[in-house]
């Protein structure tokens, strides 16, 4: 079977992708290994809610609607979301069909399914960034009495075995972790390291809504100072409540939960953290305050001043409370620690995909979700993939216009049918570079 | 006053750390270095440490001389003191790993520095070096370094800049986190070795 694009995930980006391919009447299909939203309904915990606040919940052609623009999102209202949009767009979505195996032939893309062989000039990795638990190395000295889980796994702190809990990262997982982990009885020790402190509100507004208004949200890849950095920068630690509460490390202390510094080393039966606890959270604190600075010139400069409230003094942010001797080891054999919950992140999995298009660290090279190593191949839903809000759901919108852009001026400087084409390498007349000049900003 | 263009030197050469942060992201393998020092024993605790040459960029790297520093062990350990007890040199290494931390950050932000003085202290309960408590770590049990900077900058610039040193120092990561470390030993004959 033929088709122009072949959509992989029908998730936000996904589906944002559908949208405009279908805007311009580009056949495409659109392949989901479960229903549409899938890890959204199936692979994150009970309580959690979107970190984006109801309003910024848009997508292509479909601005929020509800009753609760200040609200958040439970994950089952994520997955109806989108369903409800991937029906109104009509996007061709197959659900139930799992992508096996991607590869070149010739000039045009070979996706093997688990409902038959397609093929197509250009695929679109719409995965998603959370495929992976990234579990570090060191985990695998952690004594066999202990359970292990990743957030992709956890669901309540109610099925974790009774006892203490050692939560590593402080990331917004993490510490939305820590927090309800530790409100059910379960002592929790939370390794931090390098971590993105933010109050929840600020002089009136969500924190998110400064980010989106003020431009930091829409700072593009190609402008960034260290796009490396900016990549792997930690979730800034937030959670949606009806509430609005700031999680940030004192509100975890005063529930009573251990800061500890970064895991570093397991070994005979003793976690060991790293001394680095004052230096990580000096750091968190700095960069906090200058974001909020950053935020009251943006309001100066746009005459703002006037209608908005002034920050609060739990606004401008106490300094975080350092404990005088961090822990530096904890045992893993005394039956203090029952549980290792690894809120250490994730990777995208490239596993189906059979092309040179890797690094050495097996993640997709790419310019701006762009795979100019394999042209027609496109990535899209990473972070800071061509924006700072790759990864939320109004970020899919523009990365998605750019991306499919792009790949519609490909299309159009490609000759057909491209499969009578003969795959010669040395034969690529990038045409369509002209073209992109014109898009490209 | 200083005109605000003039412009900021602290004779750091960033655009070679820039140039080879952008050049080495593509080969791996030359970012591959081995920091050696040898360590010979004089008399008592009175030893010397030499380094003469390290491995890096894919080619053994001499340095442009030798250098020595001797260990020995302060008079209250009953000893000669006739030079720097060991974990003294740790202390004067982190100030300096932290302080060319600082003139390389603070060239990079165009933060113009007059002044960077830093004490290092570090707490000892020697019962664990003694072995009288077995509970006490022979090692510090906190460090504390104090900046005084007088720079082109707000108070909250001079703390991020101290900050960002550490958070890129390898010897401020050797010393707060976990390493490990074989030692060998083999029996030789330093008679024989001479002849």
């Amino acid at each position: 079977m033929r088709t122009s694009v072949i959509v992989i995930g029908a998730g936000q980006t996904g589906l944002a992708v559908s949208y405009f391919l279908t805007r311009r009447g580009i056949d495409h299909v659109v392949f989901e290994r479960g229903e549409v939203g899938h890890s959204w309904r199936t692979e994150r915990w009970d309580s959690l809610r979107m970190l984006t606040p109801n309003w910024q919940n848009h997508l292509p052609g479909a601005p929020y609607q509800g009753g609760d623009p200040d609200g958040y999102m439970t994950m089952t209202d994520v997955a109806d979301l989108l369903n409800g949009y991937a029906a109104r767009i009509e996007a061709p979505v197959r659900t139930g069909v799992a992508v096996t195996s991607v590869t070149r032939d010739g000039r045009d893309y070979r996706v093997q399914t688990t409902a038959g062989t397609w093929s197509a000039p250009s695929v679109v990795i719409a995965t998603g960034a959370c495929n992976i638990p990234k579990i570090p190395a060191l985990a695998a000295g952690v004594p066999a009495g202990i359970d292990q889980l990743s957030p992709k796994h956890y669901r309540n702190p109610g099925r974790l075995a009774a006892g203490g809990v050692l939560v590593v990262g402080a990331a917004a997982t993490g510490a939305q972790i820590a927090a309800e982990v530790q409100a059910s009885g379960r002592p929790v020790t939370l390794a931090v390291g390098e971590h993105v402190r933010m109050p929840r509100t600020y002089r009136g507004h969500d924190i998110l809504w400064w980010m989106e208004h003020s431009g930091i949200w829409s700072q593009r890849f190609d402008e960034l100072d260290d796009i490396v950095r900016a990549r792997h920068l930690p979730s800034p630690q937030l959670v949606g409540t009806p509430e609005r509460i700031t999680l940030d490390l004192n509100y975890l202390t005063g529930l009573g939960v251990r800061l500890a510094g970064r895991l570093a080393r397991v070994a005979d039966g003793v976690a060991q953290f790293s001394g680095s606890l004052k230096n990580v959270i000096a750091l968190a604190d700095l960069k906090a305050r200058r974001l909020l600075n950053t935020f009251d010139e943006w309001a100066a400069e746009q005459g703002l001043d006037a209608q908005l409230p002034a920050a609060t003094d739990a606004e401008r942010l106490v300094d975080t409370l350092v404990p005088d001797s961090p822990p530096l080891s904890v045992s893993l054999t005394d039956g203090s620690i029952r549980t290792i919950i690894w809120a250490t992140g994730y990777v995208p999995d490239y596993s189906f995909l059979d092309i040179d298009v890797l690094d050495r660290k097996g993640q997709l090279k790419h310019d701006g979700g762009i795979v100019t190593a394999s042209p027609g191949l496109y990535r899209i839903g990473l972070p800071v993939l061509r924006r700072r809000n790759s990864t939320f759901v109004n970020g899919a919108e523009s990365d998605a216009r750019e991306i499919t852009d792009h790949l519609a001026a490909y299309l159009a400087a490609r000759p057909e049918p491209a499969s009578a084409e003969p795959a010669d390498p040395g034969d690529e007349t990038p045409a369509y570079d002209a073209v992109l000049a014109r898009t490209a900003s | 006053m200083t005109t605000a263009t003039a412009p900021v030197n602290n004779g750091v050469n960033t655009a070679a750390l820039l140039g080879a942060r952008k050049a080495l992201a593509d080969q791996p393998e030359a970012a591959q270095f081995v920091w050696r020092a040898t360590s010979e024993w004089i008399h008592s605790t009175h030893s010397k440490g030499v380094v003469k040459s390290y491995f890096g960029l894919g080619a053994e790297q001499p340095h442009k001389q030798a250098q020595t520093v001797e260990f020995d062990h302060p008079e209250t350990f009953g000893e000669e003191d006739q030079a720097v007890t060991p974990v003294e040199v740790v202390l004067t290494a982190l100030g300096g790993c932290l302080t060319g931390g600082i003139a390389a950050v603070a060239q990079h932000r165009g933060i113009q520095l007059r002044s960077v003085k830093a004490t290092i202290e570090g707490d000892m309960d020697i019962f664990g070096i003694l072995g009288i408590d077995p509970e006490v770590r022979n090692g510090y049990g906190e460090i504390r370094v104090n900046y005084e900077i007088d720079a082109d900058a707000s108070q909250a610039d001079i703390e991020a800049l101290v900050a960002q040193s550490q958070k890129r120092s390898a010897v401020f990561d050797i010393v707060a986190n976990p390493t490990n470390i074989s030692v060998t030993a083999t029996k030789v004959d330093s008679a024989a070795e001479v002849a």
